[in-house]
């Protein structure tokens, strides 16, 4: 019982919850079929590595800040390729009438 | 232990508080279990749902959840950045991409089949089960770093000190995505 209510002072914990996002996420890219499925997906990997990054900051570090900038880099990235994606399937999805990822397959060679 | 302890026999009828844990601490667990159920449950929920609005909601309590880990790491600041910038920009931004593109006939996509759901089930859960296995079995050594106040003005110094290049070239990736998805999402518009 005690174990269970101190789960949140050990780094383990961090860090399967970390793994699960990540299985999570691999498994969303797998299953989707949509391109913003597996950006959904992608965007749960992502949390899983600053879970990781944040975990490592607070338990581990010697220097306390370098997990949390890296985070806030990770957000930034996210958001940028957040906006880059969803543009990218708005043009598919004017082009094709379909956010499906089998549908722009005709333009392979 | 500043903590007030509250007496056992005052509490025993309603809450079985375990010896050696005050209430407050016993209540931060709960609190930390609940994150935790949340954070897993959102990203069921955005993983399995059929249509992908849910699936961008159950995205957003993932993000809630993990905010509610952040401040059990202590930082609080990277907690709020998590709500203001996952849930408030890019969860918003998928959704309206979901509200454009999304047709209403999306329940008759075809599905994937079950032989590659069920490998990409446990290509995934092999990965996850030995991330955890390395984790748990790990001896960790290092600085156990106990959690500062005031540790935001540290995290601002070294953005603007250290990292201040990576700083500066992270903003020169927003303003090309910026400027990029403008061009991207322009160009064809009279389709």
């Amino acid at each position: 019982m005690i174990q269970i209510l101190n789960l949140g002072g050990s780094l383990e914990t961090y860090l399967v919850l970390g793994a699960l996002l990540f299985g999570f996420g691999l498994f969303g890219m797998a299953l989707r079929k949509t391109f913003i499925g597996m950006l959904i997906a992608s965007e749960l990997i992502l949390s899983g590595a600053s879970v990781n990054f944040m975990a490592f900051n607070h338990f581990l570090a010697p220097d306390p800040t370098v997990g949390q900038i890296i985070t806030l880099f990770i957000m930034a990235i996210a958001a940028a390729e957040a906006a880059i994606a969803l543009s990218i399937i708005i043009a598919i999805y004017r082009n094709y009438r379909s956010i499906d990822a089998d549908t722009p397959a005709e333009l392979k060679g | 232990m500043t903590t007030q302890t509250f007496p056992a026999e005052a509490l025993t009828g309603f809450l079985l508080l375990p010896p050696g844990l005050t209430a407050s601490q016993a209540l931060a667990g709960l609190l930390f279990l609940g994150f935790v159920a949340i954070t897993l449950a959102g990203a069921v929920v955005a993983t399995g749902a059929r249509r992908l609005v849910r699936s961008v909601a159950g995205l957003a309590l993932c993000f809630l959840g993990v905010a509610g880990l952040y401040y059990y790491l202590a930082s609080p600041f990277v907690a709020l950045m998590q709500i203001l910038i996952y849930i408030g920009a890019v969860c918003v931004t998928i959704i309206f991409a979901v509200m454009l593109a999304e047709t209403a006939d999306q329940e008759r996509q075809v599905e994937r089949k079950p032989v590659m759901v069920f490998l990409g089930l446990a290509g995934s859960a092999a990965i996850t089960a030995a991330l955890a296995w390395v984790a748990l079995g790990t001896k960790w050594t290092g600085a156990p770093a106990a959690p500062e106040a005031g540790s935001l003005e540290k995290v601002g110094q070294s953005l603007l000190t250290t990292y201040s290049m990576s700083f500066e070239l992270i903003s020169v990736v927003l303003l090309v995505a910026i400027v990029g998805s403008l061009v991207l999402a322009r160009a064809g518009r009279d389709k």
